[in-house]
């Protein structure tokens, strides 16, 4: 028994999103993988029953199951970015489920933003298509790791190989645009279930995993950056007590790297350097720590730091500056206003910036870039250059997608209106 | 690479301090609701954890129904005395007595709603910026589109369709006089994720999540406990059985599962593999299809 509990408690956790639209079969693609893994309730199953019937459908409709909030319900349609979780023997799983019309672009960045994997919908009678390719760039854009292609409705095309294999070309024609890492192929019928979670009787010219699998063993332990040191500091802890009188700690979650007492650091933005002292936790001291952990550590001299600065080492320091060059996905109904002042949201700090240059806009679904165009409106993504009133302490997104992200805030409404990634 | 792994408890752990901090390093007067259920004990553990050692740096908000289960009280009590922990007090009584909440009448009376009154009233007497509740998105659709940070106009409103975009580990706690935020730092969690952290933590848990005997009555699909202001319908009958508590609520909305679970070992192999949601015993969330959705657009957690 206590064995069998301890397997349990110790499962990897998978975050991945899908993109997809209703036609693509993204709601029954997540319903079949939430069914056929038992993740769905008898309550929740009732509940679409009688949806189902009340609308009038014979079978049970699995995609009502992701349908959330009323608004939604009424059209028929995802807007906002949803979240769901499962989990098998092997892995605990968190789906961004998000909405793949053009115009809900900022939830698919949204959802991408946190994810390991992307499995990415292409329906097998229309094959490649633009939003295959918008989805594809997203995914190549937020730096997700692993993507998963689900050749979705095989079913409709008698489970023809040389279907799959034409559209497994077609997507390796523009692959190279994309600049990808890790992308695998999947045939499925997430209607009939055919190698969703159980191997297709159908496809027995398929001899790969089945996307249950793939989710399941996909190696994700080396996606952390574990070559630089990064700790940004988000707040410091000074009991009032007697028997902690001189500590002071410096609390954040490790945004790379490992850190060890002993260790030697630097403090930026202000360069001093110490040795750490101690890295704790409430259950006890550390002899390491390593991202993504949230810890407390001490240094062995007394310096002067604040939420906002960070601790590295001096191999691979990150970059300090002013001037900051990026890829921003516009999240506003209000344009991006060139010129105009935001407000900058990077790891714990904050500052105030002006956005300087527009490089170039992209074409999302051709990926081609257009260096006329300087309007940035919702869902729209491209290349600019910022300002910042005081230095910001980062790495590119490519190599770090804590240390290289930020937000833009609208002063006055205090909206998130863009999402940045440090070039 | 084996060293470097952190297995899913604690990935889920390390983000929820994470969000404990920066409520702490963005809000001036946070405050944490307690009710006393396991997600907010978890919470309040998790908030230990994350300024530890010093005290948690905000105090701890409970509102009353009044007709809470009295284990509820006591553990509530005894876990602030052990912990040198803050708890202010909100009766729903008071505001039912001073006019602001009207009760509800008949046999389906639920003091449920009417906390969110008495909750908009003392984050107003308090100047409370951020509350923070132990809501998951599993638990319920219209909390699977919650944010980390959700933020409330100065009616405590929630707009689902005007949500500020939340991206990587960036949270935006700006807001304008009179707004507050809720802040949910058990987001990603889930209900078995919450009793294996309770397992592998050895957090203390209240009896009534223990197999007990209890006086209780059925009602439309749900088993709900004996007490001096609960009804009985005609054809109803209370009855002694061998219960457990999977939510702990109100007890007019709290539904009671027949179990002999006593250790949690047991209760996880129960959850495990049990077909019925959690709120699935929820009273509440039976009256409509969006019951929860109306609620939490008028404020309530």
């Amino acid at each position: 028994m206590e064995s069998n509990h301890r397997g349990y408690l110790d499962m990897e956790l998978l975050r991945f999103t899908t993109a997809g639209s209703v036609d693509d079969g993204k709601s029954t693609l997540i319903g079949r993988l939430l069914y056929d893994s038992k993740a769905i309730f008898e309550d929740q199953l009732e509940a679409i029953e009688r949806a189902s019937k009340r609308k009038g459908e014979e079978t049970i409709n699995l995609s009502l199951l992701t349908d959330g909030l009323r608004a939604e319900r009424e059209q028929g349609i995802t807007i906002d970015v949803a979240y769901r979780y499962f989990a098998t023997p092997k892995r605990k799983f968190i789906i961004a489920d998000t909405p793949g019309h053009i115009q809900y672009t900022r939830n698919m960045v949204t959802g991408a933003s946190t994810a390991n994997a992307a499995v990415i919908l292409v329906d097998a009678r229309n094959g490649v298509v633009e939003q295959t390719i918008r989805h594809s760039y997203i995914a190549s854009l937020l730096r997700i790791p692993h993507v998963i292609i689900c050749i979705n409705k095989m079913d409709l095309v008698d489970f023809d190989e040389k279907v799959f294999e034409n559209i497994r070309k077609q997507y390796e024609d523009i692959a190279p645009m994309l600049d990808m890492v890790d992308v695998r192929f999947v045939p499925v019928s997430a209607l009939l279930g055919d190698n969703v979670v159980d191997r297709s009787g159908n496809m027995p010219w398929y001899d790969g995993p089945t996307l249950m699998h793939l989710l399941e063993s996909i190696h994700i332990r080396n996606d952390e950056n574990y070559l630089d040191y990064r700790f940004p500091v988000q707040y410091v802890i000074r009991p009032q007590k007697q028997e902690f009188h001189d500590y002071r700690g410096y609390a954040g979650r490790i945004a790379a790297g490992s850190f060890c007492p002993g260790d030697a650091i630097v403090v930026l933005p202000s360069g001093h350097t110490s040795r750490i002292k101690s890295v704790g936790t409430f259950n006890g001291p550390l002899n390491e720590a390593f991202a993504p952990q949230s810890v407390t550590i001490t240094l062995e001299d007394d310096i002067d730091i604040s939420r906002g600065d960070m601790l590295a080492k001096n191999e691979n320091p990150p970059q300090v500056s002013q001037d900051i060059e990026l890829d921003i996905c516009w999240l506003n109904q209000k344009p991006m206003q060139l010129n105009g002042r935001y407000i900058v949201r990077h790891t714990s700090n904050e500052a105030r910036c002006i956005v300087k240059e527009v490089i170039y806009k992209v074409n999302i679904n051709s990926i081609e870039k257009d260096y006329q165009d300087r309007q940035f409106a919702m869902n729209e993504i491209g290349r600019i250059k910022i300002r910042t009133a005081r230095p910001l302490i980062f790495d590119s997104y490519r190599r770090n997608r804590i240390t290289g992200s930020l937000v833009l805030i609208e002063e006055g409404t205090n909206e998130t209106v863009g999402a940045g990634m440090i070039v | 690479m084996k060293k470097h792994y952190l297995n899913h408890l604690r990935e889920l752990e390390s983000e929820s301090i994470y969000v404990l901090r920066e409520v702490a390093a963005q809000f001036e007067r946070p405050v944490m609701l307690f009710s006393g259920g396991k997600d907010s004990i978890v919470m309040y553990h998790l908030a230990r954890k994350a300024f530890w050692p010093a005290n948690v740096p905000f105090p701890l908000l409970h509102i009353d129904t009044g007709h809470n289960f009295a284990e509820t009280l006591e553990f509530r009590d005894q876990l602030m005395e052990k912990t040198g922990g803050q708890c202010i007090v909100r009766l729903v009584q008071d505001s039912i007595n001073a006019g602001r909440a009207v009760e509800e009448k008949g046999v389906n009376a639920s003091r449920n709603v009417l906390q969110t009154v008495t909750l908009l009233d003392a984050i107003e007497e308090f100047k409370f910026d951020a509350a923070m509740g132990g809501g998951r998105r599993d638990e319920e659709k219209a909390r699977a589109k919650e944010r980390f940070f959700s933020h409330r106009d100065e009616f405590g409103q929630w707009d689902p369709k005007n949500q500020r975009p939340e991206l990587w580990n960036i949270f935006n706690g700006k807001k304008r006089m009179g707004e507050h935020f809720r802040v949910f730092p058990l987001s990603n969690w889930t209900e078995m994720d919450v009793w294996q952290y309770i397992l592998m933590e050895d957090v203390e848990m209240p009896s009534l999540y223990y197999t007990h005997k209890r006086e209780v009555f059925f009602r439309d699909g749900v088993w709900l406990a004996m007490a001096p202001f609960m009804q009985l319908k005609p054809g109803e009958s209370a009855g002694v059985r061998d219960v457990r508590c999977r939510t702990i609520g109100d007890i007019t909305c709290t539904g009671l599962t027949l179990s002999s679970a006593n250790t949690l070992e047991d209760i996880i192999l129960e959850v495990a593999s049990t077909r019925v949601t959690e709120r699935g015993g929820r009273y509440d969330d039976k009256r409509s299809e969006s019951a929860m959705e109306d609620r939490k657009k008028e404020g309530y957690f």
